[in-house]
């Protein structure tokens, strides 16, 4: 045993991790069924794609591209945020309690509070959607194409935690929302899965400037592609993930902040 | 330096409830709290009681940042608990009798190792705590097993050892023997009572329990309807309520002693050979009383039965309309 006591999240992750993996039979299957959602979802796409030659400017393969990097994205923000949405149940079992006792802030603590490894399995997925669709997708990897990847995995990422904090917010007030939120949530994830030049104008327009779920795929893959966007979403967006994840984290914080306040009886 | 400070505190919740038609709902403002004032100095121990709804809870709340009072002011270890949540974090312990602040599906002791990090706890600090309150509470036996699988005596002392690791110089408990057997109150109030002696821990308790009260506290509060009806010793309780004690005297010949002045005759039993008598302080004494009897009737034996302290309260909360 160590001499010296980690940080905390480090300790409280730790933990978390040792107990999903400790049983070993069951989260193995968590994982096969992780793969499985995220193998039915793909073939979804795949099934309307290859129908056409092209579908909203993409082929088949350019949009399992958009598919891989919407679900990378995705899943490792659900891996590491996505149980904040279970806040009704921590404030039903007085959990919630027990972290304003603490001396670290709630969210951080809510965050490191659980850690979904079995999303593992979706993010393996799309990996491997990602490699078989690459060499098809007709496009270059370059330092280029390298950089805008990993921006759009990070911002991506960091975009959908950010919808998880203000799906998770929200319950603050709708203590019986999940199902609600998950509209957000998923709905949000759903949206970005598919090119955003499918959708008619104004939803097109939602999905790019209130939820930022182009900005997570479908954006970059047109950067890579060389195309330009459909009218009002011009292609160059498609590096603009980070700041997009930055002004949603600041409607995520200030939308948690309010919430705590109204739990705790400050707010309203 | 008060270890608590609280001046007219207030807090109201807003309770929804079906109204005249289907779709309205009545709006209603109850205040949990009303007004509640109090000190408490630096290593004293005070009992909170009070009947549910009293107020009790909230008020812990309320002192340790959960809640925020909706007027009036906190102070906890002379800091605002809500604006220095975190601070205060790490100079209180508390304990909700009812729920549960360990992580239920890990052993015991990762709780305390978690703790630990999240309090950070050098190791040489932590370990001979833990081994300490190990020592006193007689956690060993069951540190490695999971919390969810615990007694809930044996959860109420992991409980107070997890409040407790971290030395806090303030110690709030919520309803800390609700549910426990006689045997495992007993144990935790003297645990309770040498943390005290040993490390001068304020103490604060809401109970139902007399006996904490009795144990545990030199200080008694009472909370009716939000407000301090009674703030003192437990005698002085006793005395304001005007609880009688009663005189059990057994005589050699079942002869009637006639007329004792300062008592009533609650009973005769054992076909005339007991004589029960009730008396309040403030009348007269046990002494007066026997003297009394013993000049007409020969005492063969006697004992003296001290107000039960659940009828105290009775009394209380019915003189107060409850």
């Amino acid at each position: 045993m160590a001499d010296r006591t980690p940080g905390p999240y480090r300790a409280l992750l730790g933990s978390r991790v040792r107990a999903q993996v400790s049983y070993r039979t069951s989260f193995a299957a968590d994982v096969l069924a992780n793969v499985g959602i995220g193998l039915s979802e793909f073939a979804t796409i795949y099934v309307v794609f290859s129908r056409t030659d092209e579908l909203g400017g993409l082929t088949v393969w350019q949009a399992a591209l958009v598919f891989a990097l919407a679900n990378v994205a995705f899943s490792v923000a659900d891996l590491l945020v996505g149980h904040v949405d279970t806040l009704p149940t921590l404030v039903r079992s007085g959990t919630l309690d027990a972290f304003l006792l603490r001396p670290l802030p709630v969210l951080a603590q809510l965050a490191t509070s659980d850690v979904a490894l079995r999303r593992v399995g979706r993010v393996l997925v799309a990996a491997l959607v990602f490699v078989v669709a690459w060499p098809r997708a007709g496009v270059d990897l370059d330092l280029r194409a390298v950089a805008l990847l990993v921006v759009a995995v990070l911002g991506g990422a960091a975009i959908f935690s950010a919808v998880f904090v203000v799906a998770g917010s929200l319950q603050f007030w709708l203590l019986d929302g999940r199902e609600a939120v998950n509209s957000i949530t998923y709905g949000g994830s759903n949206a970005a899965q598919y090119p955003a030049s499918l959708y008619s104008g104004p939803v097109r327009w939602l999905f790019c400037y209130v939820v930022p779920a182009a900005f997570v795929a479908y954006l970059p893959v047109l950067v890579l592609l060389g195309e330009p966007g459909p009218a009002g979403l011009p292609a160059w967006l498609g590096w603009c993930s980070p700041l997009a994840a930055v002004l949603l984290w600041g409607v995520a914080l200030l939308l948690w902040r309010s919430g705590v306040r109204h739990y705790t009886g400050s707010g309203s | 330096m008060t270890a608590l400070e609280v001046q007219d505190l207030v807090r109201e919740y807003v309770v929804r409830e079906p109204g005249t038609s289907r779709f309205r709902r009545r709006r209603r403002v109850v205040r949990a709290v009303d007004g509640l004032s109090l000190r408490v100095a630096p290593g004293e121990s005070v009992g909170f009681i009070g009947a549910n709804g009293a107020g009790k809870s909230t008020t812990v709340k309320l002192l340790t940042g959960i809640l925020v009072p909706t007027s009036g002011t906190v102070r906890t270890c002379g800091l605002d608990p809500v604006t220095h949540r975190r601070d205060l974090a790490r100079r209180i312990g508390v304990v909700f009798g009812q729920r549960s602040q360990l992580w239920w599906d890990l052993p015991l002791t990762e709780s305390f190792r978690l703790l630990a990090a999240i309090h950070r706890l050098p190791a040489d600090v932590w370990r001979p705590r833990l081994a300490d309150l190990d020592a006193r509470l007689g956690l060993g036996e069951f540190l490695t097993t999971p919390v969810r699988q615990l007694s809930l005596g044996q959860r109420m002392r992991g409980e107070v050892a997890a409040a407790l690791l971290h030395s806090p110089e303030l110690l709030l408990l919520d309803e800390p023997t609700i549910g426990l057997d006689v045997l495992s109150s007993e144990r935790l109030r003297q645990f309770l009572r040498a943390e005290r002696a040993e490390h001068g821990t304020t103490l604060l308790l809401t109970t139902h329990d007399m006996g904490d009260v009795q144990r545990l506290c030199d200080r008694v509060l009472v909370v009716d309807h939000g407000r301090a009806a009674y703030d003192g010793d437990l005698p002085g309780l006793v005395r304001r309520v005007g609880a009688q004690r009663v005189l059990v005297v057994d005589l050699r010949e079942p002869v009637d002693p006639g007329l004792v002045t300062g008592a009533d005759l609650l009973a005769v039993e054992e076909g005339g050979f007991r004589r029960r008598y009730a008396f309040s302080a403030e009348s007269t004494t046990a002494a007066e009383v026997l003297a009394q009897v013993s000049r007409s009737a020969e005492v063969r034996d006697l004992s003296v039965e001290e107000p039960d302290i659940a009828d105290v309260l009775r009394r209380l909360y019915a003189a107060s309309g409850r």
